[in-house]
């Protein structure tokens, strides 16, 4: 069965906390809280993990992978150079100096850490992205928005819990 | 006084910000009609270089680095305002840079952008660049891996790729921001591509809190080690006056000064240029102005640290040119450099200095015109009087065109920064929304807090 979606703007976090804490303790057919439910906020704000509850971010390990790549394929690759370079002349010192290698190793495992970081968050918060079904632009300058996709049955009763905490503005998929 | 008013309303700060990009005061365009004329004189002397040989710039033997080089030191260490600003204060949570921060990674970015040019105008012959690269080849030329300079060359690659991914990433919610409210055209286009589809979802904001978080964390070493790398192409050599140990925290202390005194100059041009007197406020100023006394503090003891070692160091080579640099014809630079400064600074520490703009704007344009001669007096020097009686030349001057293209890479800078300001929020209008968010949250739970006990 398709679903339809439904977005629902804020004034304030308490607002939409109060929606959030509602959603989860209804029981809707049709409506998943955890998976058909995303808050849109215009900052970065500590109230909506909050009240969304521990949500893990994995962009972390690719920094620990990007890191450690970039500064052993670094060494890896400065060391073979040197060692395959024989027409430069040694004059006695090692073929493969640690100290200098360790510096240009330093300087590579930053480029992999931060390049794979960049990477990481791109793939973890799923960027770049098409606009979703239900866009407003007033959640970039002050509205919480609720957006949520669920069956044909269940929109009414998500439209009572909006209308019910004073939602701004309801906005429905268009042509559903 | 307060950094900011808790009061702005959050449309307010978009519209503000927004405004900056199409109407800015008629001195933006005076700005940048003198950056682009002095890009061009720049320019014409280096097609003057390119064509005619390094002789032209009066670079030979002993003088073998000149302006190029000492502007090339001056341009790096420039860059690590950003760092600061961005990377560090953030770590520390000090509130106050976010409506600053924007404009010192763009300074970051554009500072290093010219800084990388003085490496290929110093090389002379442009179309032998790729002499320089490593890959195998028949000619038997491979880059020296153990010499600070190709250490150099990496941590400025390394650094200057992080700090562009670093400012796009952190202008993400902006130019969302940006694409919501500019009409249509190809501005809107290009905002719509940078901003990646951001909507600010839960998913995102999570995400992207610990990238930027990870990224400042992997700049703060970045930046320490790119100038201490640019102090070991000095300090590795066995040149006089150059050998010396302090010269790593030396460098990075010089270039947080440099860095600083460039924001407090920027930063009285950005306010005034695109009225953002709400967002640059005074209390700000006085904050960055306390900062860059602190550091030019640090800078002054590690200068007579640097000075004390060559003094009671036994080297007679090492202390004969610090005297020839006190007396012989370069002392009015150097002691132009140590009023810049370590005398000009003390401005700061009086109180009703420390927010009054044109003692200020004037101040920062004295202390970057004595970071400058810094570098100089670092490079000229030691090359004017070497080891051996018989390779001293004190009389050489640099050309017009080493001038020229000094004043030229300016005019590259402004140019670059002042369209980056046109183009894109120099104000990170979400941070300043947090910043307005917290503070009345602060300010709320506190009178809540009176309020009970009374």
């Amino acid at each position: 069965m398709s679903k339809r979606h439904l977005l629902a703007l804020y004034g304030d976090f308490d607002q939409a906390e109060a929606v959030v804490k509602e959603l989860r303790n209804t029981k809707i057919n049709g409506f998943d809280v955890n998976d058909d439910m995303i808050v849109k906020s215009p900052i970065e704000h500590p109230e909506v993990e909050r009240f969304l509850g521990d949500k893990p971010v994995y962009v972390q390990w690719f920094t620990l992978v990007g890191a450690v790549l970039g500064g052993s394929l670094g060494f890896l690759g400065i060391s073979s150079a040197q060692a395959n370079f024989f027409m430069q002349m040694k004059g006695g010192k090692p073929i493969v100096p640690l100290p200098p290698n360790f510096v240009l190793t330093y300087e590579l495992f930053i480029l992999g850490g931060v390049y794979i970081t960049v990477l990481g968050f791109l793939i973890c918060a799923a960027l770049p992205a098409k606009r979703s079904p239900l866009y407003n632009a007033k959640v970039s300058v002050d509205n919480i928005g609720i957006l949520v996709k669920a069956e044909e049955g269940a929109v009414g009763i998500l439209k009572a819990i909006f209308t019910k905490h004073k939602a701004i503005e309801i906005q429905e998929e268009a042509g559903k | 006084m307060k950094d900011i008013r808790e009061d702005i309303a959050w449309a307010k700060i978009n519209q503000d910000v927004m405004k900056s990009l199409e109407n800015p005061r008629p001195l933006y365009w005076v700005i940048l009609f003198f950056a682009v004329l002095a890009f061009g004189i720049g320019i014409g002397c280096e097609v003057y270089q390119y064509q005619m040989g390094m002789g032209v710039a009066n670079l030979d033997n002993p003088h073998v680095w000149g302006l190029y080089i000492a502007t090339f030191i001056f341009w790096i260490g420039m860059s690590h305002s950003g760092t600061l600003l961005s990377a560090i204060l953030h770590l520390m949570h000090a509130d106050w840079r976010k409506p600053i921060y924007r404009f010192a990674e763009a300074m970051t970015t554009f500072s290093l952008m010219t800084a990388g040019l003085f490496v290929m105008v110093h090389l002379g012959r442009l179309w032998q660049f790729y002499y320089a690269v490593p890959y195998p080849n028949e000619r038997w030329v491979w880059p020296n891996f153990q010499s600070p300079l190709l250490w150099d060359a990496m941590a400025i690659f390394t650094y200057l790729s992080s700090s562009v991914l670093f400012l796009f990433v952190g202008m993400i919610p902006d130019l969302a921001i940006a694409r919501d409210n500019m009409q249509s055209g190809w501005r809107r286009k290009l905002y719509t591509l940078l901003a990646l589809g951001w909507e600010g979802t839960d998913r995102q904001w999570r995400n992207f809190r610990v990238t930027y978080l990870t990224i400042a964390c992997f700049l703060i070493p970045l930046a320490v080690s790119v100038h201490s790398i640019v102090a070991s192409d000095f300090g590795m050599s066995q040149q006089p006056g150059w050998h010396v140990t302090s010269f790593p925290p030396y460098f990075v202390a010089g270039a947080l000064y440099s860095g600083c005194a460039a924001i407090i100059t920027l930063f009285i041009i950005l306010r005034y240029v695109f009225k953002f007197e709400e967002y640059m406020t005074l209390p700000i100023l006085k904050k960055i102005v306390r900062l860059t006394f602190a550091i030019a503090m640090v800078w002054t003891y590690l200068n007579c640290v640097e000075f004390a070692s060559v003094w009671y160091s036994h080297d007679a080579v090492s202390k004969d040119l610090l005297i020839q640099k006190m007396t012989g014809p370069y002392a009015p630079f150097w002691w132009a450099m140590i009023f810049c400064g370590s005398i000009v600074p003390l401005i700061f520490a009086i109180k009703r200095f420390q927010t009054n703009i044109p003692v200020l704007f004037a101040t920062s344009l004295l202390l970057n015109l004595g970071m400058w001669l810094e570098r100089w007096m670092i490079v000229s020097p030691t090359f004017s009087h070497g080891y051996y009686p018989w390779t001293w030349d004190h009389d050489q001057w640099p050309s017009m065109i080493q001038w020229g293209i000094v004043f030229g890479s300016f005019g590259w800078f402004t140019l670059l920064f002042m369209v980056f300001c046109k183009m894109f929020p120099s104000v990170s209008m979400y941070e300043v929304k947090e910043m307005v968010y917290h503070r009345s949250l602060h300010l709320k739970q506190n009178g809540t807090v009176e309020q009970g006990v009374h």
